[in-house]
């Protein structure tokens, strides 16, 4: 296994790259960390740009290519900046069933966002999820990091509109 | 990209503190126990939780106490307070009118018994879930005052590896994943195989849409299926344990953390763990959303940092798993099950369900149905006494259409079937599966031909790519599903339907191509009128596919 001898400078002065470098270090620097150092970076800055990928694959001695074929493997990771305000709608089964589809298309409408996408003045990024948990309050959204469950499309579109 | 600068990167979320209650230091003559699991958080209820004491406080009731605990299992109707004393549930909490919960709780007297509990709650046996709503999840010394890490202890102390091997052997306990196999089996597998390194991997990524019951365990009782983990570790000869958790599942994480660390903490976890020679270290693994590493394979390979892609069994992770060395991997109840085995006997357990599926199974039921939440009912039960007697029926008392079990790889079961048992071959006859619990309700207002092509949906966008079947073939499935909806198919159309989802289930590598065509199959099966209605009438009995919608402007 090889292991990456010393973490490589932080391509920034930002203070939040410490919190990458310490999870680095803490998990010892090994290759099989790379999914747990992508959600420190993700959490730490809200995506994952290059400069972020190209210092793990360096930390951890993992090949650029690899780190980026992880981090586009998985649909948590984004390498895209988002809005201000993120809004998760859920489209698992029962959200399905009670009409999830009906307030994307709304939001759609409304504010000329598709799933995927950030509004131009990047106050709001329209994200869908493909199941939070929250069946029972069926159709569910995460709102800024907040369940709103038994959503309307009218009210959605008008609280996302307010913000 | 553009060099990014301090400033134009979001921060990190601000973590908001959790309450915790209030427990006096004396004698609890009435408690009251206030959820705190995801479900009820989502409607506020830690400010219940903050409310409630004090004015708990404020009244001087001095021999309360206010308890955070895990799920209730009602969450449709959260914030959810119980008042266990009474078996009083009291639904729908507001911060602001708590009046009646105060009285409630300075009327009970000693001795009081509680009254019939209500329908939703009458019919269940709870195993996995005992401790659900009744210990604090974040407090190691509530949930061994609930005979918490006993097994372990027993099991340490006075039993061999083998012992413990013949109760969950005799418990006849089936995974709860979804497919069913023998956990005992499975188990004996791993102790057997040769290796000094083995592990144990506890999947709770629970990537089925409609499913929350292991977020629901996590959250509610995190200690018992680490204490599961451990008995596994010692019956398998393990001395090492994951548990891969959704990054999803915030809460969940969260609580892990904290049980991991207090278990360390009080020497149940780490080395020498109840002062015996045995030591067992678990460490969490969080995925990052996607759903194909439930597939034991591809989870190994998101353990060890890479996509997850399945590779071709065998050999089976039991005998060359992670770091190619020997592997047990259960899922969340499978491990939660696991306590109470050791503590009162794999008989015991057997006794429970029916002589193929033994003992309960924790639903998530949703969908159409009044009562949605976490139930945990016997083997054996019938969907209706689920859907009609538990789930209150359909909402606005509309006719009921069909039950979907097993998620994505699973089947939509018609009326004609609702008095079957709940068991994993009855399951498996009517061309459904277990499945990990969701179970989804469906009414009049959904399109079956609408449904098969959501859950091909979902398998088209989650397949990993790495076989052909799977990758194209869900693809093209999905398109032939999408005209079939839009009423531009043929009848040739739905003849390739059916050939290629044989083709697709087939050929797959892993089970995820191998039943993403299951709930075309099993529509198909029951609703075929609908597809030829959409392909010959160009109309969708529902009123969902645009096709009825397109009809309704012609004329």
């Amino acid at each position: 296994m090889a292991v990456a001898t010393a973490i490589p400078p932080a391509p920034s002065d930002d203070k939040r790259w410490r919190i990458v470098e310490t999870r680095m270090r803490r998990l010892g620097q090994r290759p099989d960390a790379l999914i747990e150092v992508l959600h420190a970076a993700q959490e730490a800055f809200g995506y994952l740009d290059t400069d972020t990928l190209e210092y793990v694959a360096r930390g951890l001695g993992v090949p650029l290519s690899k780190v980026y074929g992880v981090a586009t493997f998985y649909s948590f990771f984004t390498l895209k900046p988002q809005g201000e305000h993120a809004c998760v709608v859920c489209t698992g089964t029962a959200c399905y069933i009670n009409g999830a589809g009906g307030i994307v298309s709304a939001i759609g409408r409304g504010l000329g966002v598709r799933p995927g996408e950030t509004t131009p003045d990047g106050r709001v990024s329209l994200l869908t999820a493909r199941c939070l948990g929250s069946c029972s309050l069926a159709p569910a959204m995460i709102l800024d990091g907040e369940v709103r469950g038994k959503l309307t499309a009218d009210a959605v579109v008008a609280e996302l509109e307010a913000l | 990209m553009t060099e990014p600068t301090g400033t134009d990167r979001p921060g990190r979320p601000v973590r908001r503190r959790r309450p915790r209650g209030a427990v006096p230091a004396g004698p609890v003559r009435a408690s009251a126990h206030v959820c705190q699991a995801a479900s009820c958080l989502s409607a506020s209820s830690d400010q219940v939780l903050d409310a409630l004491a004090e004015q708990v406080s404020e009244a001087g009731l001095t021999d309360v106490a206010v308890k955070r605990v895990g799920c209730l299992g009602l969450c449709a109707a959260g914030p959810l307070v119980q008042v266990p004393e009474t078996g009083r549930l009291f639904d729908r909490a507001r911060p602001d009118d708590l009046g009646g919960l105060v009285e409630e709780l300075r009327a009970v007297r000693p001795g009081t018994a509680p009254g019939p509990p209500a329908p939703f709650f009458a019919r269940q046996v709870r195993v996995a879930t005992e401790n659900s709503g009744r210990v604090d999840p974040e407090d190691l010394d509530d949930y061994r005052a609930r005979d918490g890490y006993r097994a372990l202890e027993t099991a340490l102390h006075a039993m061999t590896p083998a012992e413990v091997l013949d109760q969950v052997v005799g418990s006849g306990l089936r995974g709860r994943g979804g497919a069913g196999y023998p956990t005992g089996l499975k188990w004996t597998t791993v102790a057997k195989a040769a290796g000094a390194q083995k592990y144990v991997i506890c999947n709770a990524d629970e990537g089925d849409p409609g499913a929350f019951m292991d977020r629901s365990v996590l959250e509610s009782d995190p200690h018992r299926v680490l204490e599961g983990m451990a008995i596994a570790g010692y019956a398998v000869g393990a001395n090492r344990g994951y548990v891969y958790c959704r990054a999803e599942y915030p809460l969940a994480v969260a609580r892990l953390k904290t049980a991991i660390r207090l278990a360390g903490r009080a020497g149940l976890l780490g080395a020498d763990i109840a002062d015996t020679p045995f030591e067992f270290h678990v460490e969490l693994r969080l995925g990052a959303g996607a759903f194909v590493c439930g597939e034991e394979t591809a989870l190994i390979a998101s353990v060890q940092g890479g996509r997850g892609t399945p590779r071709p069994r065998p050999p089976y992770p039991a005998v060359s798993g992670l770091w190619r060395s020997p592997t047990l991997i259960n899922n969340v109840e499978t491990f939660a099950n696991i306590a109470p085995i050791i503590r009162n006997g794999g008989d015991w357990y057997a006794g429970i369900g029916t002589p193929s599926s033994t003992g309960t199974k924790v639903f998530a039921l949703a969908g159409r149905v009044v009562n949605t939440g976490l139930v945990e009912v016997p083997m054996g039960i019938t969907l209706r006494e689920i859907v009609y007697d538990i789930g209150g029926g359909i909402v606005d008392g509309r006719p009921f259409k069909a039950v979907q079990t097993g998620g994505p790889s699973g089947g939509c079961i018609p009326e004609q079937y609702l008095d079957m048992p709940v068991d994993y071959e009855s399951l498996k006859q009517v061309g459904s599966i277990m499945g990990s619990g969701g179970m989804i309700v469906m009414d009049d207002s959904s399109c079956m031909v609408d449904v098969a092509r959501y859950f091909m949906d979902f398998c088209r966008e989650e397949s990993c790519g790495k076989c052909i079947p799977c990758r194209v073939g869900t693809t093209q499935l999905h398109t032939l599903l999408t005209s079939i909806c839009e009423g531009s198919a043929t009848l040739d159309d739905l003849e390739r339907l059916e050939r290629l989802s044989d083709m697709v289930k087939q050929t797959s590598l892993c089970g995820l191509g191998q039943s993403a065509p299951n709930p075309v199959f099993s529509t198909l099966r029951y609703f075929r009128g609908e597809y030829l209605a959409h392909i010959q009438d160009r109309t969708c009995p529902a009123g969902v596919c645009g096709v009825a919608n397109r009809e309704v402007v012609r004329q």
